[in-house]
């Protein structure tokens, strides 16, 4: 029991995160295309940090690249000191595209992590769980193109979350929500987070968002991406948009990305 | 390409709540008194020639417009009975009008030459008097084609998704498929009726390769469309190879699979038919080819009827099978 308790309480931490010197580059016929120059950061278990830059810049492929999908051309990625060989189903990826498998009902597609790994039949509760706990157990059987935009990217959530994952990536999961949705889902995010205890990457060019959700803001430069700055957002949770220092903050990070009078 | 676009007359227009009585009636009764039109003038008329089911032909269109005059009374209290009447009267008259015509032209005024253009009646006479063999001939044909088509879809299906699976397959399966694929399977025939131990084989291996060109393409594209960001959400939450082809690719491949295999089956009838023309001794192709040397139309008639109903039940089969394996597919076409 005790053994089990500890275990259990170790898989709920979240992982540390070390980006060593990692560049990148796209090979498109024959010509190099670099997206990610030089990229160093640590991120420490169970923090929550947004990482911000224009589109395209190349924080979408670093993503990648955490989550193991593909190797970077030069630098290391290590998760607990450990490099990153390939995908790790307690490192999970949200994409901004729910990419739902549309041949199979909301709760099989929750299902997907566990039925890949074979752990299906010892731990279907936790399906079951995964859509309480995202508000969708109606749903269950429903087909993904009975679902708005919204529940959609929730049960990507919810068949992400059914991994346990110890690092959560997010690659602008809310970008194609509308504006209240997307509200509603921020606050979804930083309770889930704080709930299960995970290693939150945020990948964003919403600033607000970044600033509601994130401890810290990782700003990238155009591709190729370097970290240009980083901001710490000391703030306590459930944050308000109209909070000073997150509007004055809001506006240091618009100026420093060039966006003129930052408001 | 990926889905066949039939509208389905009764799944588009509005389902109607209720069939107005005085409308059921005239039309159910009018479909009745069709058929009943069609047994008198079978019956009553004088024949210009001498033909043995008259009588027998005349009682079933008698038999089929008193269950219509019957089912209309009924209809008058069982909703779902009324709706299916109501929707099939015009083809029940318009039936009953074509065979009017038919026998009219043919065994009482003679105005179409007579060996090549026989009555209802004698097509009825076919039935029942050659039923049998007949009977023996689809048994035969539908064993032909039942094993070829299966051979030929399995290998189409595990070749389609090795290319499409697989670089190295797809290196020396590529120009091949290119090469043979087009040619009609047909052209192969009279090589094959060589090669092959038995005509039967023969034949059985030509519908397979006339099934397994199509649905190899077709899961060959089905498999290299698939959304490469399903991939990536499988890998990421644990997935190995064997998934990665079994739950994400051929899912995902199936819609364009079955308009492989609906490709097929078509094409698989046409080699059926001429491989029982050309060398086969039983079956439908035989059947009509037989039926022609002896200068038996009404048998080939008979036979064409036959064919049609076969063919059209394995499509309808297969649209079923459609239906419930890709039942999550929006806006599927009705068969």
């Amino acid at each position: 029991m005790v053994a089990a308790a500890l275990r259990a309480e170790e898989s709920a931490r979240g992982v540390g995160l070390d980006v060593a010197h990692v560049s990148h580059a796209f090979d498109l016929k024959g010509v190099s295309l670099p997206v990610l120059d030089n990229v160093s950061f640590r991120v420490e278990p169970g923090a929550f940090v947004a990482l911000l830059g224009p589109s395209g810049c190349g924080k979408s492929t670093l993503l990648r690249l955490l989550a193991g999908l593909d190797a970077p051309s030069a630098g290391t990625v290590s998760v607990d000191g450990a490099g990153v060989q390939g995908p790790d189903p307690a490192h999970v990826l949200v994409f901004q595209d729910p990419t739902l498998f549309p041949w199979r009902s909301v709760a099989r597609n929750v299902a997907l992590g566990l039925e890949a790994r074979g752990l299906l039949k010892t731990q279907r509760y936790k399906v079951a769980e995964a859509l309480e706990l995202v508000g969708l157990s109606a749903f269950a059987d429903a087909l993904p193109h009975q679902l708005s935009g919204g529940m959609a990217q929730r049960v990507a959530l919810a068949r992400a979350l059914v991994n346990e994952p110890r690092l959560f990536l997010m690659d602008e999961p809310l970008g194609k929500l509308d504006a209240l949705t997307r509200i509603t889902m921020q606050a979804e995010l930083v309770k889930l987070w704080q709930r299960s205890g995970f290693t939150a990457l945020l990948v964003t060019h919403d600033v607000e968002e970044a600033l509601m959700l994130a401890q810290r803001l990782i700003v990238f430069s155009d591709r190729p991406a370097r970290v240009r700055t980083t901001f710490v957002v000391d703030r306590p949770y459930p944050r308000h948009r109209d909070d000073p220092h997150l509007v004055a903050l809001r506006r240091e990070v618009l100026t420093l990305l060039g966006v003129e009078g930052g408001s | 390409m990926s889905d066949v676009t039939l509208a389905s007359h009764a799944a588009v227009r509005p389902a109607r709540k209720g069939v107005s009585r005085g409308a059921l009636s005239r039309l159910g009764l009018g479909a009745g008194l069709a058929w009943l039109g069609l047994a008198g003038a079978t019956a009553l008329l004088p024949e210009a020639g001498d033909f043995e089911r008259t009588q027998d032909f005349a009682a079933i269109a008698g038999v089929i417009g008193f269950a219509i005059a019957a089912a209309t009374l009924l209809g008058l209290r069982s909703s779902g009975l009324a709706r299916r009447l109501r929707y099939g009267a015009p083809w029940l008259v318009a039936l009953a009008l074509f065979f009017l015509v038919w026998e009219l032209v043919t065994a009482k005024y003679q105005r179409l030459p007579m060996p090549f253009f026989p009555p209802p009646q004698a097509i009825l006479e076919v039935f029942l008097d050659d039923g049998a063999r007949l009977a023996d001939s689809v048994w035969h044909s539908l064993l032909l084609l039942v094993v070829g088509y299966a051979v030929g879809a399995t290998l189409g299906f595990v070749l389609g998704v090795a290319v499409g699976w697989s670089v190295l397959v797809g290196y020396w399966a590529h120009p091949i498929l290119r090469f043979v694929g087009p040619l009609p399977a047909t052209a192969w025939l009279p090589i094959a009726f060589f090669i092959f131990p038995s005509s039967w084989s023969a034949s059985t291996a030509l519908i397979a390769l006339a099934t397994a060109f199509p649905v190899t393409v077709l899961t060959w594209s089905g498999i290299a469309s698939v959304n490469k960001g399903f991939y990536d959400v499988a890998r990421t939450l644990g997935a190995k190879q064997s998934f990665l082809i079994l739950r994400v690719a051929i899912p995902a491949a199936l819609p364009h699979v079955f308009v492989g295999l609906f490709m097929g089956l078509s094409g698989s009838f046409a080699v059926l038919v001429v491989a029982e023309m050309l060398g086969v001794k039983s079956g439908l192709g035989w059947y009509l080819q037989w039926a022609q040397g002896w200068a038996a139309y009404a048998n080939m008639y008979a036979a064409l009827i036959v064919m049609a109903v076969l063919c059209s039940s394995l499509i309808t089969g297969l649209f079923r099978l459609r239906a419930y394996l890709l039942s999550w597919q929006k806006g599927l076409v009705q068969w």
